[in-house]
Formats: C-alpha cells, sequence, structure tokens
C-alpha cells in the first residue's frame, strides 16, 4: 500500500523556487492499479520519484506498506521516462542488471528474462544492443527490467509513450494480463485517457502549477478489458469524456 | 569503387608526395646530405639495420613502460579525484601548474636527477602524457547521464555497483581519447628525452648521424619513429574496438 499524506515538493529555481507538487493526498491500496494524468510540467514525474525514494518531500509524509520511505527499496520498481538502458549490454543484459544488482541467481533471472522480452514483442531481440533497437523497443526493454523482480509495488512514467497505436494496445493488454495474474500495486503515469480508462481501479488527475490532486475517478469497468470491445461500452465512454472535460478545464488539452 | 576509396586514393597520395621528392632531389639537384632522396634513406637503413632496429626498441620500450605508468597512475588519480570532491579542488589547480611547465624544459632537469640511464627518459614520457589520461578519465567519470545514476540509486545498487557496472563502463570511451592522445605525446616524449641525453634510442640516432653528417640515416631515424607512433596509435584504438564496440555506435 501508498500512502500520501499533505505531501509537497519544491524545487529551487533562480530567483524564486518552483513549486511542482502541492499538498498531495493519495493512497493506492494493495494491489490497486492507479493511473495518473496530468499535462506536461505537472509533477507526474516527480510524484513517482517522491514514492520511488528517490526524491524526499519538501513536506509531508510518505509510507509505502506501513513504513515511511527513506530512499529506494529492493521491492519497488520504477520504469523511467527515458529508457535509461546501458548501452554496451544487450536487452537481455539490460534485463539482468537488477538480478545482478540484488545478486539473485542468475539462470533463474534469465529465463524469466527471456519469457518476459518475448511476452513484450522482443523475441528475436534479446541479444542486440540498444542502439540496434528503435525507441519503442529500448521501453520495452526497460518494462522488462522493471517487472523482473517481481516488485512488490511498480510505478511505471509513460512506459508506452514512444510506441504506435496498435503496439501500444497490445502492450497494455500484456500489461493487464500480468497484473491481473499477480497484482502489484501500480502507480502508471499516462498522456492517453484512453490507456488510463484501460488498465486502471482509480485515474489521478494533476492539475498544473503547482501540482495537485484536481479529481480522482474510479472506473468500475469489469474486467479484462479491451480497447477493441470495451471502447464501445457507455460506461466507458462517459469516464473517457469526463476525463477529458477535467482535463480541458485545468486550462490546456492532453498531449496526444 | 568503394575499395579504391578507402586504399587507392590514400596509396596515390603517398605514391605522389614520393615522387614529387625525388624528382625535386633529382631535377635541383639537391644534395643528399642536404635532402637525401628516397633510395638513399633506403640505402642507409640497409647499411645497418639491426643498429636501427636494436634502437628502434629501445625507444618503444621507454615510451610503452613511460606511457604503461602513466595509464595506471592517470586512472587511479582520475578515480580518487572525482570520488573525492574537496581532495579534487584541492590538487587540481597544482596539477594544471604543473602541466604547464612545458615538459621539454624538464628534460635536462631529469638528467642531473636520475643520471644517464632509462631512468629520466621513462620520467619524462610519464609526465608529458598523464595529464591528458587523468583528465579525459575525469571527464568520463563525471559524465555519467542523470537517468543511468537513477537507475543505479532505484535499483539499490551498492557503491561499487554503480561504479563497475554504469560509471566506469560510461568512462571508457571517453578515458580512451585521453589515452589516444597520450600515446601520442609518449613517442615525443620520449624521442625529446633521448635527443638530450642520447645514449639510445631512436632520438640518439638522430643526434649521432647529425654529428657526423649522415642525413640519410637521421632520416632513416625518422620514418622509423613515425611508423613506430602510428602503429603504437592504432595499436591503442585495436584496443578501443575491442572494449567498447558500443561507443562508435551511439556517437553515430
Ligand atoms: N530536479 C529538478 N530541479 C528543478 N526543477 C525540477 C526538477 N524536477 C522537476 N522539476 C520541475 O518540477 C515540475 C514538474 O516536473 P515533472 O518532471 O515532475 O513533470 P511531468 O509531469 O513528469 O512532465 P512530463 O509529462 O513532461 O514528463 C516542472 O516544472 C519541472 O521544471
Ligand atoms: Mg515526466
Amino acid at each position: 500500500m501508498i500512502a500520501l499524506t499533505r505531501v509537497s515538493r519544491t524545487f529551487p529555481a533562480r530567483t524564486e523556487t518552483v513549486a511542482a507538487l502541492h499538498e498531495i493526498d493519495l493512497t493506492v491500496a494493495e494491489g490497486e492499479f492507479v493511473a495518473v494524468i496530468g499535462r506536461s510540467g505537472c509533477g507526474k514525474s516527480t510524484l513517482l520519484r517522491l514514492i520511488a525514494g528517490l526524491l524526499e518531500p519538501t513536506s509531508g509524509t510518505i509510507t509505502v506498506d506501513g513504513g515511511p520511505v527513506h530512499g529506494p527499496r529492493r521491492d519497488v520498481a520504477l520504469m523511467q521516462q527515458q529508457p535509461a538502458l546501458l548501452p554496451w549490454r544487450t536487452a537481455l543484459g539490460n534485463v539482468l542488471l537488477p538480478v545482478e544488482i540484488a545478486r539473485l541467481p542468475r539462470g533463474e533471472g534469465a529465463d524469466r528474462a527471456r519469457e518476459l522480452l518475448d511476452a513484450v514483442g522482443l523475441a528475436g531481440f534479446h541479444h542486440r544492443h540498444p542502439y540496434e533497437l528503435s525507441g519503442g523497443m529500448q521501453q520495452r526493454v526497460a518494462l522488462c527490467r522493471a517487472l523482473i523482480q517481481q516488485p512488490h509495488v511498480l510505478l511505471m512514467d509513460e512506459p508506452f509513450s514512444a510506441l504506435d497505436a496498435l503496439t501500444r494496445e497490445d502492450m497494455a493488454a500484456q500489461l493487464q494480463a500480468l497484473h491481473l495474474a499477480r497484482p502489484a500495486t501500480t502507480v502508471f503515469v499516462t498522456h492517453s485517457i484512453q490507456e488510463a480508462v484501460l488498465l486502471a481501479d482509480r485515474v489521478v488527475v494533476l492539475s498544473p502549477r503547482p501540482g495537485r490532486v484536481r479529481e480522482v475517478l474510479a472506473v468500475d469497468i469489469p474486467r479484462p478489458r479491451s480497447l477493441g470491445r470495451s471502447a464501445a461500452l457507455p460506461a466507458v465512454a462517459e469516464c473517457v469524456a469526463h476525463l477529458h472535460d477535467v482535463l480541458a478545464k485545468a486550462g490546456d488539452d492532453l498531449e496526444p | 569503387m568503394t575499395r579504391f576509396r578507402s586504399w587507392g586514393l590514400p596509396l596515390l597520395g603517398a605514391v605522389t608526395a614520393l615522387a614529387v621528392w625525388w624528382s625535386a632531389t633529382a631535377v635541383f639537384g639537391i644534395r643528399s646530405f642536404f635532402l637525401p632522396a628516397p633510395p638513399d634513406i633506403v640505402e642507409a637503413f640497409g647499411r645497418q639495420p639491426a643498429y636501427l632496429l636494436r634502437e628502434a626498441g629501445s625507444t618503444v620500450a621507454v615510451t610503452v613502460t613511460g606511457f604503461g605508468i602513466a595509464v595506471v597512475a592517470g586512472l587511479l588519480l582520475a578515480m580518487t579525484l572525482t570520488a573525492w570532491r574537496a581532495l579534487e579542488r584541492a590538487t587540481l589547480p597544482v596539477l594544471v601548474a604543473l602541466n604547464s611547465v612545458p615538459k621539454v624544459a624538464v628534460a635536462p632537469l631529469l638528467v642531473v636527477w636520475l643520471g644517464f640511464g632509462a631512468q629520466p627518459k621513462i620520467v619524462l614520457v610519464v609526465l608529458i602524457c598523464f595529464f591528458p589520461v587523468v583528465v579525459a578519465t575525469m571527464a568520463g567519470l563525471t559524465s555519467t547521464p542523470a537517468e543511468l545514476s537513477e537507475l543505479s540509486r532505484s535499483l539499490s545498487a551498492s557503491v561499487w555497483q554503480a561504479y563497475v557496472k554504469i560509471r566506469l563502463p560510461w568512462a571508457l570511451p571517453q578515458m580512451f581519447v585521453g589515452l589516444k592522445v597520450g600515446i601520442s605525446l609518449a613517442v615525443i616524449g620520449a624521442v625529446v628525452a633521448e635527443i638530450n641525453n642520447p645514449t639510445g634510442g631512436l632520438g640518439a640516432v638522430i643526434v649521432l648521424s647529425g654529428m657526423s653528417f649522415d642525413t640519410p640515416l637521421a632520416f632513416a631515424a625518422i620514418i622509423l619513429l613515425a611508423v613506430l607512433s602510428t602503429t603504437l596509435f592504432y595499436l591503442v584504438v585495436a584496443l578501443e574496438r575491442l572494449m567498447v564496440p558500443w561507443a562508435r555506435a551511439i556517437s553515430g
């Protein structure tokens, strides 16, 4: 479980301080999937960094599984906004990095890494280096790297932003299947309303400057959902339209 | 066509330069004492190949030993300085000041301090190629991209793991920039030391051939030096290709 209580974070800038997040209250239940949407610069990445223990809040408290966050933890995985792959390692080697760092048995890890790479459509690319992969492929390698430790808490920062619409749907479906099989407590940042509604139990809308929680919308649509079949459901259309309105009111349109 | 471009064109250039040189000495009747023609140099080499090769070997030994010491010491110093910012602040100005001393000027002093053996030569080589190795390695070690540092933190990597698995490999391409500059300077350092202290090596050959007005021999020594320097440089390049094949790919 993740709990944020009145969490604010400011950054020192040249003249004044930039308030990235202001008094965020948010709880994510055990095994819950929460999507976070909001326009560029409203503090979504900062939110994930705070939960991951990479940044300290300026004020407020954050707890993960009941304990306050003091720093990064092995059972919390963060998939960053950039793929952040090591250029000298192959796709497989990159996915295995967390296994090596945690000093877990490499053989088991390698089997799981291969399964994951195959699942995200990278069969046949296990031994390619990042510079031989497209941006979207690199992102999928980074996704596998985040999933390899079977984290208890999974934080994802726009994991599918570099993918085409169809691959994006496939990946969302994969992620949903993984989540149904083994629900990790998940915070998923995205720019896509459809994706948020497809995947999330609840959608959090952040408003910019400073980032605040503008609205939290529960998505009560039975799983498994799919863009193809569920898109026509009135409940889905309603959620999407509503989120669109909220975001539009926040002053700016979503980025595509 | 592409093979002609990569091999034929450089070859054509070299042959043309040789031809111009040779015909100039013939047409203007330049004496070989002043500017030897290519055959004079081949002949000078043919007169005493064993001697020239032995002296070349001595230059290589000095260069490689000095370069090796400079690389090991340079890498260790760069690692220490980047790990310890306070020390970096304190020592970097001293290093820069030391480096701005023209090393050539120190060569005679080194002989005074260390005698006429190989030692002062090796020390001059170390002095001359140490700094580029340190600076390039430090630049590499401090250029880890923010997202990779964040990655290693989020994986709870130990300081040692972050260093060995991320920071050090990331620094390798820049380190090799320093090594390539260093190896070229190392040859220069060795020759300067040998000219100053002509007890052996190709530098000594050049000094001695000047005394006996044997210009073709001096040219033979200079050409050997060029071959030697080029070979050492490309050995470092080969090592780079072997160790960081990915660097060329990501820098495009
Ligand atoms: N390390 C930092 N130093 C200074 N300011 C920062 C830092 N990180 C973030 N900010 C500021 O905080 C605000 C929120 O940034 P953040 O990266 O969290 O936005 P985001 O919602 O993830 O945007 P995007 O959708 O474009 O990724 C921005 O105004 C940014 O300038
Ligand atoms: Mg972001």
